[in-house]
């Protein structure tokens, strides 16, 4: 269901083929771990047993001496990190911290911890060496919570931590004059006088709310091949949402100028915000340059689980005052979210968006970025955002039960409009929110009927900043009439397509003349990560801006050609250049002149957007919870978004599809299971439990389009918001169904079954 | 070092031999040995169904068999679906349908579209949920996918390939 364009595009809004999809439905896409190179060795990881441990020794020798074994690595081969915050994407992180996240130093911080990595002729081998690899370790007792971690007595993970106040977002200021152990920032973000706003209120309620952690769960494992040749160059191939930032990151670890490393990035199997920092590739370069042979290194799967980054486990409690008409007067939040094993987690994005819906005058949150013996967390999809607004949806949802005022109109009374100010103080403009929670009043799921026992309905807002950053793209225009167009934007899910329909919309030719093609990281400018639902908003202002480069240069050229003043040319939306006396030249004829008028023509861009449009989301969903073993099922779901303009709608539903059922998820039966000890219990897809086809219905998605008007097309992005209302909206659902209020997800029937049943 | 075996299979229609590792599964000796690398390892450990091939027409993932189990089986790969320059219909729908994001686990999501296509020609959105079950997608949340598949076995040519 898609709501009438506002303007009358000829390609965007089409749903063609993607470019690279009969690649990938016949199997002959590449993706990282399809690369094979002569000589080349494999590599396999070490890592360890211990949640948190002393590293007394690493023996290799019984290893080396194993037939097949060419090298085995471990922090010592490395250069030495100095401590220096570099920007990664979406969070920021300290070099030494992701140095020592690589391969531990002198101690192991999380079960799965990295120790040692191994190089050998045949995969078989190396995995056989590692267990030949004698490790002594002296085990320390783990801090496994936030709530263990911030006590006055808690072993301090990293005893030389001083609590940082966070001046904003990214930007770390002195040390807090209030240290807790463990944390490593505090930020508070906050506008107007809360004081005032809880004393203008007529209720106040007040709750705590916690998520587990989840991971990314993209199918493809990371993995990395690496050449460093005997002039000193490394070459890697991998799948990665960001080779630029991967260059960018090896460049600093290895101590190499970025000149002489080239990151090519292969097809990529998801990330989800995963695939931005550096693991294996560091090691496998490290193995290559130790014997002379390109290594190849994939991580099985209970490594993507047990040594990549996933999402925060989070703590949060939230304090609202309202009006008894539901005007909210005031609204507080403490955070507190795992960071893992480094710092760095996306509290402050959970503390920045969760009342964003919402016009609130009085408002603070104050966001703790927690250590604890667990994988060093990494973005997910809206990273920080989910878990905040679960607990201020869920929150809402009861005081709309208090009030006696329908969830949606509550929500209604109080939304954010364009003048609205943020929690940072920052003013909306040219917003969707009120038109999102229109579309929702009036969907056909809001206005059903639903029937039967045990069953209930929730709804849920979400909002997500959006991401801008630099971009990079080049366009050649080809005799036949085509156009080769160049990109730094790896497609991880139709970016090609939608990157192609701009430039065919700018140049007003076919989507069929545009060739779109990735390249690798000396090929063009540089562009930022596949992520932060930026690549079709910034790559698409890029490439619209190279489009308008060629119209220019066509414009000069069919003047020269007819020989009139440039002025009176002029390349029209459709792909017609006009001139006095009725002349015109389509796009194909000047294409197939060019060679004999003056020689190719190229566009090309680099930009770095401001106007990035914010995006505002709001599920709808129907439960059924079996009151015998509280299993939840979900019967029906609509999403609405504010999309800006959909260029391609298939992959903008596709999104939100895909980002509702990783929030299904996170609200019914994906989480990390620790034991006493910090050791991973569930490091296996059998036993972390994403959805399957069986376990949600087809989603239903309504596309609200209000143009982003920092956009030539209008677009926002729209890739993450749709992961945040889902926790909410599930738990909401599953109180009306059952009477129960879960304040801890994923809402397992052991935890529901506990609630439903107290007297059992 | 581990011994070696000769393993003879018909593959995607073509009589095929080839030297395996005797530790290697069906899943390693197609990617490392024969270089079929369609058939994606997501788990190695038949948790999310990537490396679906079909084993004298049954669906198996290629990760839970050994390679030396396969010697005189016959083997359809992601490869082996399209036949003389012409997608099969549930590739093509899957095109039309936006029905892949990353793509990763769209081969083996295709492999066992294609099994319960042979098996059920009209098949229900229960019978095609229950049939990819076993395959993992992160990307969608499935919903186009199911599209496709019931849109394939809308096409009357379904029997072809």
């Amino acid at each position: 269901m898609v709501a009438p364009a506002k303007k009358p595009y000829r390609v965007i809004g089409s749903r063609p083929v993607r470019p690279d999809g009969t690649d990938k439905v016949t199997g002959r896409a590449n993706y990282g771990s399809d690369i094979r190179l002569p000589g080349m060795l494999y590599g396999r990881v070490l890592r360890s047993p211990h949640a948190h441990a002393r590293i007394v020794r690493i023996d290799p020798s019984k290893a080396l001496a194993h037939p097949g074994v060419k090298a085995v690595i471990t922090q010592a081969d490395f250069p030495a990190a100095e401590d220096v915050i570099t920007d990664l994407g979406e969070t920021a992180s300290n070099l030494k911290w992701l140095v020592d996240n690589v391969l531990a130093s002198d101690r192991a911080l999380y079960h799965g911890h990295a120790v040692a990595a191994v190089a050998a002729t045949d995969p078989h081998v190396a995995e056989d060496a590692l267990g030949l690899i004698e490790v002594e370790y002296e085990p320390l007792d783990p801090v496994l919570s936030v709530h263990e971690a911030m006590a006055e007595a808690a072993p301090r993970i990293h005893p030389h931590m001083h609590t940082v106040e966070m001046l904003a977002r990214f930007s770390p200021g002195p040390r807090s004059e209030h240290d807790i152990p463990n944390a490593a920032s505090h930020l508070r973000l906050e506008i107007g006088d809360l004081e005032q706003g809880f004393a203008e209120a007529e209720i106040v309620i007040e709750r705590e709310y916690e998520t587990g952690t989840a991971h990314q769960g993209y199918i493809e494992p990371h993995n990395g091949t690496a050449l460093w040749n005997e002039s000193g160059e490394l070459t890697v191939w991998l799948s990665t949402q960001g080779p630029f930032m991967m260059r960018d990151q090896l460049a600093r670890m290895l101590k190499l100028p970025v000149s002489k490393i080239r990151v090519i990035p292969m097809e990529i199997g998801g990330g989800f915000g995963g695939k931005i920092p550096m693991y294996m590739e560091p090691m496998a370069a490290a193995l290559s340059r130790k014997t002379g042979r390109p290594v190849k290194m994939i991580m099985q799967r209970d490594e993507v689980l047990l040594g990549t980054g996933p999402t925060s486990a989070t703590y949060v409690r939230v304090k609202l005052g309202a009006r008894r008409d539901g005007t909210l007067t005031a609204a507080e939040a403490y955070l507190a979210y795992e960071a893992g094993a480094y710092p760095g987690s996306p509290v402050g994005a959970g503390g920045m968006c969760m009342f964003s819906p919402y016009s609130i005058p009085h408002q603070r949150a104050d966001c703790y970025d927690v250590i604890v013996n667990k994988p060093k967390v990494s973005a997910y999809r809206a990273p920080g955002a989910p878990a905040g607004a679960f607990a201020m949806e869920s929150a809402l949802d009861e005081l709309a039960e208090q009030l006696d005022i329908d969830p949606l109109e509550l929500r209604q009374r109080n939304a954010a409009v364009d003048g609205t100010r943020r929690i940072d103080g920052a003013a909306f403009r040219s917003i969707g929110n009120e038109a999102v929670m229109r579309a929702a009043e009036e969907s056909p799921h809001w206005n059903s009927e639903l029937q039967g026992e045990n069953r209930g309905r929730g709804i849920a807002m979400g909002y997500w900043g959006n991401g801008g950053l630099e971009s990079s793209a080049y366009a050649t225009v080809n005799r036949d009439g085509t156009v080769g167009l160049v990109l730094g934007s790896v497609d991880i899910g139709g970016q090609r397509a939608a990157l192609a329909m701009q430039i065919a919309e700018t140049l007003g030719i076919d989507y069929e003349q545009v060739k779109p093609i990735v390249v690798d990281t000396d090929s063009i400018g540089y562009t930022a990560v596949t992520g932060g639902s930026r690549t079709t908003f910034a790559s698409g202002w890029a490439v619209h801006e190279a489009g308008l480069e060629i119209r220019r240069e066509l414009e000069a050229r069919a003047a020269r050609i007819w020989e009139v003043d440039a002025a009176l040319v002029h390349y029209d939306d459709d792909g017609v250049i006009r001139g006095p006396e009725d002349r015109s030249l389509s796009f194909a004829e000047i294409a197939g002149q060019l060679h004999r008028t003056g020689g190719t023509v190229q566009g090309k861009a680099d930009v770095m957007p401001e106007g990035t449009g914010p995006a505002f989301a709001c599920h709808i969903v129907d439960v059924e919870v079996d009151p015998d073993t509280a299993k939840v099922e979900v019967l029906r779901y609509t999403a609405i978004q504010d999309v800006g303009t959909a260029i391609h709608p298939d992959y903008v539903e596709g999104q939100i599809q895909g980002g509702a059922v990783q929030g299904v998820g996170m609200a019914l039966t994906e989480e990390y299971v620790y034991d006493d000890e910090g050791r991973l219990r569930n490091a296996s897809l059998l036993d972390y439990r994403m959805p399957t086809t069986l376990d949600v219905p087809q989603i239903e998605t309504i596309l609200v389009e209000e143009p982003n008007p920092g956009h030539p097309y209008g677009v926002r992005g729209v890739g993450e918001v749709p992961i945040v209302p889902p926790l909410a909206a599930i738990a909401n659902a599953i109180h009306q169904a059952t009477g129960v209020r879960p304040r801890t997800l994923p809402a397992s029937p052991r935890v529901l079954l506990e609630e439903m049943l107290p007297e059992a | 070092m581990s011994s070696r075996i000769i393993v003879s299979a018909e593959i995607n229609g073509e009589p095929t031999e080839f030297l395996a590792d005797e530790r290697d599964s069906l899943l390693e000796a197609l990617r490392d040995r024969l270089g079929l690398m369609g058939t994606k390892e997501g788990c190695n450990n038949g948790n999310c169904g990537a490396c679906a091939v079909l084993l004298d027409g049954r669906l198996v993932n290629a990760c839970l068999v050994m390679a030396a189990e396969v010697d005189g089986a016959q083997l359809t790969t992601v490869e082996g679906l399209a036949r003389e320059d012409r997608l099969v219909p549930v590739q093509e729908t899957f095109l039309e349908r936006g029905a892949l994001q990353c793509g990763i686990c769209t081969p083996g999501f295709l492999v066992a579209a294609h099994a319960l296509l042979q098996e059920h020609p009209r098949p229900t959105e229960e019978q095609v949920r229950y049939w990819l079950a076993g395959n993992l997608c992160r990307c969608t949340g499935y919903d186009k996918i199911i599209t496709a598949v019931l849109d394939a076995a809308d096409r009357t040519d379904v029997a072809s390939g």
